[in-house]
């Protein structure tokens, strides 16, 4: 790449210099207050931009927010985000992070949306002693995946999230409480959350073992596979009632087709992944009403933010009214992860070391918009853990809305409906 | 018994979406030896295309076809004569180079103007309808699919055997540069070859979004089997293409049927056995 000084940056400069009187009394003198600068790395573009959607919306309104500054230790901070594009690549995303630190230097950092851009910007941080915060990704394959030991822990890296327990327990109350068979067909792919989820030792086998579901696995598939034919043979010839899995939307919308062609209804089919956002089901038209999926963050969740005190209501409430589009599960844990930055950089006892940030995060006690966020109680050190519910894709109105069925892990988290079996 | 005769079954109807997938790429690389490595992406485009017209006309995917085809072909000529005819030469990189870029492009574009929501094509209770045929099932989506095939493999080859336009293209196939001095304007064949190809990328679009979501970024998955399927038929060959993705489509399903995780496994090294043995494929084109 070509550096060094080209023409328009000395116009450019040229004319800041000249106009610097009118520019320094139009806006605020900043030369008193020092800035904290926050890197935040998600996929814009990509494959997994849909978990990315709100960040303008989540971020324009934390700017507005911090607008007035963070107080730490009597001084005030201003707090500049710098958002970069992981383009939905893990290597990318370890790039624009090796970026944020080495040439923005910032201060924090931060990252959301699936393994693919929370692992690569941690290692990151840690290799270069940032401190870092993520969530938005399971903290199995975020720990483990990281070669995380549960002993040591990471020292600058912090994440919260919930975990594939929580999914389990999550989706086996689903179905105790169905009523059905108690035969699951799974349908796992041969990805990271797919070979978790069908880990004999970590994965589903046991825990649906010890309470009583017989598990038909046939194997695992190739993500974006044209064909499920064997799949639906197996489990047809098994008597499977419930399906699960986790699924992108391509590979779901293969399979039910073809599990609707060759005559394999089952009354309840749980998908992890595929069935997040809105769009999917619509997309899925009448046949995506009664899906079952788990459920992170709701605009029913009674929670409320600690920054602004927007409940979680007000606050997807909002994102549709900027945006025009229904609201989805991300959001609340995009606004969330600042949440825990602003607290954490308000406690710090220094914040030029990374160190002392490093340590107001981990010792965070705070109640976000997606529960509470405390890294002292987590199930491995460096990981705290927000409630999971799971719910039904149910018809209300012209639309299709999910609704909380089942609260067991979550108690706190109102239900909203009745699960009701498909077909 | 019967397992294994729906696992052959499923597999050859497969085997109709990946031709479909591949028909376009075999046509332009027979007529241009030009590696379209945005194909993918242009089946993706076709299915919003689809989309936009389905949503703004209210009309059934199919009757959308009448729409996404004529205007599929005008971007591929437009396209063609515009862009990739000044990449064409002896080197057969710069278009390989052009097609990626314009790849990653029509990605990114759909993404701004669609946002990354999977989108699905409704056709309605024809998805989920099935035939009853000696104990198997059969959807009636991918027997329509790989009619469909079927048809435009014939259409194409009608067209390349029975039709001026066709002598054109095999004129401009076997040399460009004679083709020219007998007064054939080589810039405005390719254009109509794209054109076409692009024509029967539509209708792979709309088979595509009927039968599962898309969304801007599986464009480029897609294309590793169109690819398979035009090689393992013969480069060159339409009617090879259309075995190629019924051997590819039956390798996946048997490969499946012995365990899920082979099933793409299987289709590779099927690809890879024919690579091996025909290196030209199993019916390559007759050298002129």
């Amino acid at each position: 790449m070509k550096t060094g000084t080209t023409r328009r940056q000395i116009l450019g400069g040229l004319a800041a210099t000249v106009a610097s009187p009118a520019i320094l009394t139009a806006t605020r003198a900043y030369a008193d207050n020092p800035t904290i600068r926050v890197g935040f790395v998600t996929p814009s573009t990509g494959p997994l931009a849909g978990f990315a959607e709100a960040d303008d919306y989540i971020l324009d309104g934390l700017r507005a927010h911090f607008a007035g500054g963070v107080t730490n230790n009597g001084k005030s901070y201003n707090i500049e985000i710098i958002k970069k594009d992981s383009q939905s690549n893990p290597n990318r995303a370890a790039e624009v992070a090796a970026e944020l630190i080495l040439s923005d230097e910032v201060d924090i950092i931060t990252a959301a949306a699936t393994p693919d851009t929370t692992n690569p910007v941690a290692d990151q941080a840690e290799i270069n002693e940032v401190p870092c915060v993520t969530t938005d990704a399971p903290w199995q394959p975020y720990f483990f995946g990281r070669g995380g030991n549960p002993a040591e822990g990471f020292r600058y890296t912090y994440h919260f999230f919930w975990g594939l327990e929580d999914v389990i327990t999550n989706f086996t109350g689903l179905w105790s409480n169905a009523g059905v068979a108690k035969k699951v067909g799974g349908l796992f792919p041969n990805d990271a959350d797919g070979n978790a989820w069908g880990d004999p030792e970590l994965g589903f086998p046991k825990p649906l073992a010890a309470q009583g579901f017989e598990l038909v696995d046939p194997g695992r598939f190739q993500p974006l596979n044209d064909d499920f034919s064997n799949y639906i043979a197996a489990f047809k010839d098994a008597g499977c009632e419930i399906v699960t899995g986790v699924m992108i939307p391509p590979d779901f919308g293969t399979f039910w087709a073809q599990a609707a062609q060759q005559g394999f209804n089952p009354k309840v089919a749980t998908i992890g992944k595929a069935l997040l956002f809105p769009s999917a089901i619509e997309a899925l038209g009448d046949r995506g009403v009664g899906l079952t999926t788990e459920i992170w963050w709701s605009p029913n969740h009674p929670f409320s933010s600690s920054l602004t005190g927007t409940s979680a209501g007000e606050l997807a409430n909002g994102f549709t009214a900027a945006t025009g589009r229904p609201w989805t599960q991300p959001i609340g844990f995009k606004h969330a992860l600042f949440e825990v930055v602003a607290d954490a950089i308000a406690r710090a006892e220094d914040l030029d070391d990374p160190d002392a940030i490093a340590a107001a995060i981990k010792g965070t006690n705070v109640s976000t918009i997606v529960g509470d966020v405390n890294w002292s109680n987590g199930p491995v050190p460096n990981v705290s853990k927000t409630p999971l519910v799971s719910g039904q894709w149910q018809r209300q109105g012209d639309g299709v809305e999910l609704v909380i069925t089942n609260n067991a892990h979550a108690p706190n988290i109102p239900v909203g409906g009745e699960l009701q079996l498909l077909g | 018994m019967i397992e294994w005769l729906n696992a052959i079954v499923q597999g050859v109807l497969l085997g109709g979406l990946y031709a479909l997938f591949a028909a376009g790429l075999s046509l332009i690389f027979g007529v241009m030896r030009l590696v379209n490595i945005a194909h993918g992406d242009l089946i993706i485009l076709a299915a919003y295309l689809g989309l936009s017209t389905t949503v703004m006309l209210g009309v059934h995917p199919f009757v959308a076809l009448l729409v996404v085809m004529p205007a599929m072909a005008g971007i591929g000529y437009v396209l063609q004569r515009g862009l990739l005819n000044q990449t064409l030469g002896t080197d057969i990189l710069p278009p390989l180079l052009v097609t990626f870029g314009l790849s990653v492009i029509l990605q990114n574009a759909l993404l701004e103007g669609y946002t990354a929501d999977p989108q699905k094509l409704s056709a309605g209770s024809i998805e989920t309808a099935s035939l009853s045929v000696g104990g198997l099932s059969l959807g009636v989506l991918p027997l329509l699919t790989f009619a469909m095939a079927v048809a435009v493999i014939a259409g194409l080859q009608w067209i390349f055997y029975a039709t001026a336009l066709g002598r054109q293209f095999r004129a401009v196939s076997d040399n460009q540069d004679i083709a020219q001095l007998m007064g054939l304007n080589k810039a405005h064949v390719f254009g109509l070859a794209m054109a076409l190809a692009l024509a029967v990328t539509a209708i792979a679009g709309i088979m595509l979004g009927v039968r599962t979501s898309f969304d801007p970024s599986i464009g480029g998955g897609r294309l590793i089997f169109g690819f398979e399927a035009v090689i393992i038929g013969g480069l060159g060959n339409i009617w090879g293409t259309l075995a190629g993705g019924v051997i590819l489509g039956v390798a996946q399903t048997i490969g499946a049927k012995i365990d899920p995780g082979w099933q793409v496994l299987a289709g590779h090294i099927a690809f890879l056995v024919v690579l091996a043995i025909r290196p030209n494929g199993l019916f390559p084109r007759v050298e002129h």
